[in-house]
């Protein structure tokens, strides 16, 4: 093994590899190749950094500084100025929004300090593709402990202690899981890793995967040993090519060091894992719906019980886990179950992983203790809502979640206060809005989703939904009346209570949680046919407020049609007969003068 | 990629081995060694003093010593020079400094906590990161 002076990490996650850090890492190798110091210091490639926003990124490492928005061009310079002659980058360094100065290492910028890492143990130490680092940070030695010294039933009763809950949303409890799937005796039995991440806006598992992979191959292992099965399947998106290219080579790796396949560590224990590259339904997210797509059947769920866990895939007893989940398995096991339950919250043990996207400063992957307030993570570690607007809501959980409103702000996020707030946690998106988002519309939206994914087999999700959107596309275009809203109520809570599985059951949460929310906001587009964030254009009347009107003329700039008119020192106006109602100059301006 | 089945044993080894490359990236440092390279320092041979470091740490396994770069010191007539820092002490700053000299500092005041005064310019350092 040679040893390096300094280790650069360069941020390989789909953020950063599609903002060019692979051309940065290029012309890194190469300048360092042309000033000599290919001896000294070395380019790793990593998974996911977390903070997205900040791409391309690298870490430079022993000091732990930390890089932004690199281009290739700035490399000869960089390499110049610190690699050979010490002197860290000011240019390149990070300030916050709230913070002007320069913060040069990691550990100092707000958006990681507020995170505990369990998950995302390895985010940007390792290299993804080398067993050898994962090996380095622990890998794999808990598997080596539960093959050599614990029974499957003391790693079920080790899992049940730590309190883990599955990641994938609805967080029913791993340990007890595991051990129904223990009880049927049935063989062969299967193991499977739902990584079918269809939420919009969520990119956790995506993350593990591409930054971790063999955390999840350790994880699925360890499941399998308790459960007494030999063959895992790993169901992952095929929109994730970085994703199912690091799990190859990491399952290629893992065969060739013994630690799948036969004898595992020379325990006598057999475990393998394949692939499965899913089409991308939505609905294949759903447990038993995953489990007929596997089969190579239409992915549809299915009445429980029975549970998968007693006759799942092929009709043989499966254990499902979610990426995240397993990823956090192996520490459990190493360090116990007390350790993990000493973070988090009475019902929800550990920490959560989101990916915290919108209208929001600092967007990226992050990681939280359970218990975590939503204000801690939209404002100290989101670093607050960008372009002097204002917080409005933040949507949580996806297509089955919420919008929680500013009153809901310090509520403690786990899986019970979510679902107190008629949210859910959901695999963890986390979208933040401002006030421009119109609650509306964002239901729609959603609805609009959960219409087009509905799988069609049972009434109330797929004609159900379709009356809501219905419903909700009246009340956008002004025909909205007063007992919509009632109707909207009613019609979601049938369908929570009638729907087939967790899909519909979630569906009209989007919904209802608006309205529950943002009352007034309905109210509004029905009665006033007007829309507070001038988001529905059939309720915009495209007129300049001469009040409030700057005179500055961006929004004529703005505009594609040539429809306004404006000089200077004067206000603007619309030519109704040219305007096309694109809301281009809504977004162009800056006081809120156009009605 | 051969096949070579893993033993505990195995695991344990290369966990070791790797750990040693890539500890730095975790922090936790016990010692300093800084080089100055401006371009005094390496036309004076600081390049020279940097690979002995490394050797050094390469060969001895050695884990907990953080090797950094700085630039011209403003002494440019004593370089090469280096600054040893050892946690929780005052940086030590050694000038005109060879091969030999480097690789005594290293084995005196970084690993065994001595300083060479023979070759020591001063206390204190200029602040890196």
């Amino acid at each position: 093994m040679k040893t390096y002076r300094t280790h650069l990490m360069v941020c390989a996650g789909t953020g950063c590899v599609s903002c060019g850090s692979l051309d940065v890492k290029e012309r890194l190798e190469s300048e360092l190749n042309h000033r000599g110091l290919s001896d000294e210091v070395k380019v790793v490639i990593t998974g996911c950094n977390g903070f997205c926003a900040e791409g391309p990124i690298m870490v430079v490492y022993p000091e732990g500084i930390f890089y932004k928005k690199l281009t290739p061009e700035d490399i000869p310079f960089l390499v110049e100025e610190h690699f050979l002659k010490g002197r860290p980058v000011e240019k390149f360094l990070y300030s916050g929004p709230a913070i002007k100065e320069k913060v040069p290492l990691l550990k100092d910028i707000p958006f990681f300090q507020h995170q505990v890492l369990r998950a995302l143990r390895n985010r940007g130490l390792i290299d993804a593709e080398n067993i050898d680092e994962y090996i380095s940070r622990d890998g794999y030695a808990a598997l080596s402990k539960v093959l050599s010294s614990m029974t499957p039933e003391e790693v079920t009763q080790e899992v049940k202690i730590s309190g883990l809950r599955g990641r994938g949303g609805a967080g029913f409890p791993t340990g007890l899981k595991w051990e129904e799937g223990r009880r049927y005796n049935a063989f062969p039995k299967y193991v499977i890793c739902n990584g079918d991440e269809g939420d919009p806006g969520a990119f956790m598992d995506r993350s593990v995967l591409e930054a971790d992979p063999h955390s999840v191959l350790e994880g699925m292992t360890i499941c399998g040993y308790a459960l007494d099965a030999h063959q895992g399947h790993i169901y992952v998106r095929a929109e994730y090519p970085l994703a199912i290219h690091r799990l190859n080579l990491a399952i290629e790796q893992a065969r060739n060091y013994g630690l799948l396949g036969k004898e595992i560590l020379g325990s006598g224990f057999d475990f393998d894992i394949s692939i499965y590259p899913g089409a991308g339904a939505f609905v294949c997210g759903e447990s038993t719906a995953l489990m007929y797509s596997l089969e190579g059947k239409r992915g549809m769920p299915r009445i429980k019980p029975p549970r998968s866990t007693e006759a799942g895939l092929w009709g043989q007893p499966t254990v499902l886990n979610n990426v995240e989940t397993l990823a956090n398995v192996p520490p459990i096991l190493l360090k116990g179950g007390q350790w993990f339950a000493s973070l988090g919250t009475e019902g929800s043990k550990g920490t959560k992983v989101f990916a915290l996207t919108g209208t929001v400063n600092n967007v990226g992957l992050i990681e939280v203790p359970m218990g975590t307030t939503l204000r801690t993570i939209v404002y100290d570690i989101g670093g607050g809502i960008p372009a002097k607007r204002e917080f409005k809501a933040v949507q949580i959980g996806g297509p089955s979640g919420a919008c929680l409103p500013t009153s809901l702000l310090d509520i403690e996020v786990d899986f019970d206060s979510l679902d107190e707030a008629g949210a859910m946690m959901g695999s963890g998106g986390l979208v933040v809005m401002n006030d421009s988002t119109c609650m509306v519309d964002t239901a729609r939206f959603f609805t609009d989703f959960s219409v087009d994914e509905s799988c069609g087999k049972c009434v109330p999700c797929r004609i159900g939904m379709k009356v809501m959107l219905n419903i909700l596309n009246r009340i956008a275009a002004g025909h909205g009346e007063m007992e919509d809203m009632e109707c909207l109520e009613r019609l979601g809570h049938h369908i929570k209570e009638s729907s087939h599985c967790g899909l519909g059951k979630t569906a009209p949460n989007p919904v209802l949680s608006t309205l529950r929310y943002f009352r007034k906001e309905y109210e509004v587009h029905i009665q006033e046919k007007r829309c507070p964030a001038l988001v529905c254009v059939d309720l915009i009347q495209f007129r300049v407020n001469p009040e409030k009107c700057k005179m500055c003329g961006l929004c004529k700039k703005a505009c594609p049609a040539e429809a306004i008119t404006w000089e200077k020192k004067t206000p603007a106006a619309i030519d109704p007969e040219k305007c096309i109602r694109c809301r281009s100059c809504i977004q162009a301006c800056n006081f809120w003068a156009i009605e | 990629m051969a096949m070579t089945k893993l033993t505990i044993e195995d695991l344990k080894r290369i966990k070791e081995e790797v750990r040693s490359t890539t500890v730095l990236r975790e922090g936790g440092f016990r010692a300093k060694v800084n080089i100055h390279m401006g371009t005094c320092g390496i036309a004076a041979g600081a390049r020279k003093l940097m690979s002995v470091v490394l050797k050094e740490i390469e060969e001895k396994k050695i884990n907990g010593v953080m090797v950094t770069t700085s630039g011209c010191a403003g002494l440019c007539s004593r370089e090469p020079m280096a600054t040893v820092e050892i946690l929780g002490q005052s940086p030590v700053k050694y000038c005109d400094l060879n091969e030999e000299k480097m690789k005594e500092i290293f084995v005196h005041h970084v690993l065994n906590g001595e300083v060479v005064e023979a070759y020591a310019l001063a206390r204190g350092s200029e602040t890196t990161y």
